[in-house]
């Protein structure tokens, strides 16, 4: 079997610098998010054309997401998630256009991904809550747990990129074999599944990202005391707590979810 | 029979159990999860985003354990390290 097909291959070197194909298809890709977003940015308009409805429908989404998970810290994490996001989309999808490999195949690219996860969780964490309190929840409940707490961030971040190359890589794996055994237009259900693959292990990399930040933010959260949680409305209120105004809303709830099915 | 011979036989047979028996129990996984995922859905359908939102990133966590066995068994099949020191 051919393996430069399968595994990175070397392009060309600059100097000490091996150039891998994996480096030259995510310039590509970046250079396109670029000129995407310089494009889309230049002409806003406040009465929107249907690009940029489709585009803040797309960035409200990811803001919706991320409020659902943390919802005082929206606008200090959006910029990292929703850059994760577009990105591994790209990456993802970029492996669909003959000729090019997707860029989350390499161990590399995504090892390179999920170090940036990793260090993002340290810096929103020690941003949201001051180094002190950041460090002192590796020692919350009891110091016994600090080797846990480290082995717990070292595998969640080799997990990460694990499973992003494995999911790719296998993806393009069996696209490979499928032509070597069957034929030409063979694997052509199998490129098919790989667009709803690479769309989900996009939002689960981004998902879990998030979850690792928001975990980092929310490790000492007080108990209520705090002003910035007090006014936090839960979603569904208990309609036997609040009398009858709440079994009102309750059984009105009720009768709309009957209404929509 | 020479020792490569023996090497890859063994390495075929230990690439197709790992990777039999890595994809089952991780396929036994989800369908539990996804058996409780939906009746959980079907009991309380307004809590559909959190229970949607769960089931994927529980999904993600199982699908890595047969990850790590295809990476395991591609290790053996085009990259095996031992081998080193038969040919050497």
């Amino acid at each position: 079997m051919d393996q430069a097909q399968l595994f990175a291959h070397t392009l060309f070197q600059l100097g000490p610098l091996v150039i891998r194909d994996t480096v030259v298809t995510t310039w590509l890709v970046m250079l396109g998010l670029w000129l995407a977003c310089a494009t889309l940015a230049r002409r806003l308009q406040s009465s929107p054309g249907l690009v940029q409805t489709a585009v803040e429908g797309l960035v409200l989404g990811v803001e919706d997401a991320i409020r659902q998970v943390l919802p005082q810290q929206v606008s200090m994490v959006l910029p990292f998630i929703l850059t994760l996001w577009t990105f591994l989309v790209a990456a993802n999808l970029v492996g669909l256009i003959p000729g090019l490999h997707s860029p989350t195949r390499d161990p590399s690219a995504t090892a390179a991904l999920a170090i940036l996860v990793f260090l993002s969780v340290h810096w929103f964490g020690i941003r949201a809550q001051g180094l002190n309190r950041y460090l002192r929840h590796y020692l919350s409940p009891t110091p016994i747990l600090l080797p846990f707490h480290i082995v717990s961030e070292i595998t969640r971040t080799l997990a990460l990129a694990v499973r992003l190359f494995g999911n790719m890589m296998s993806l393009e794996l069996v696209a490979l074999l499928l032509v070597w055994v069957g034929g030409l237009l063979v694997p052509i259900p199998i490129l098919m599944l790989h667009i709803v693959e690479a769309l989900v292990q996009a939002y689960i990399f981004g998902m879990l990202a998030l979850i690792y930040i928001a975990s980092a933010i929310q490790t000492l959260a007080p108990q209520g005391d705090d002003p910035t949680n007090g006014h936090r409305r839960p979603p569904h209120p208990d309609p036997l707590s609040d009398g009858e105004e709440g079994l009102e809303r309750a059984t009105r709830d009720f009768h709309g979810n009957e209404e929509q099915r | 029979m020479t020792d490569m011979t023996w090497v890859v036989i063994a390495s075929t047979v230990a690439a197709a159990l790992a990777i039999a028996l890595g994809v089952m129990l991780p396929a036994i996984a989800m369908g539990r999860a996804i058996s409780q995922a939906l009746e959980a859905l079907a009991r309380q359908p307004e809590a559909e985003r959190s229970i949607m939102r769960t089931l994927f990133i529980g999904l993600a966590m199982i699908e890595s354990l047969a990850i790590y066995c295809l990476v395991i068994v591609l290790i053996i099949l085009f990259r095996n390290p031992l081998l080193e020191y038969l040919v050497k």
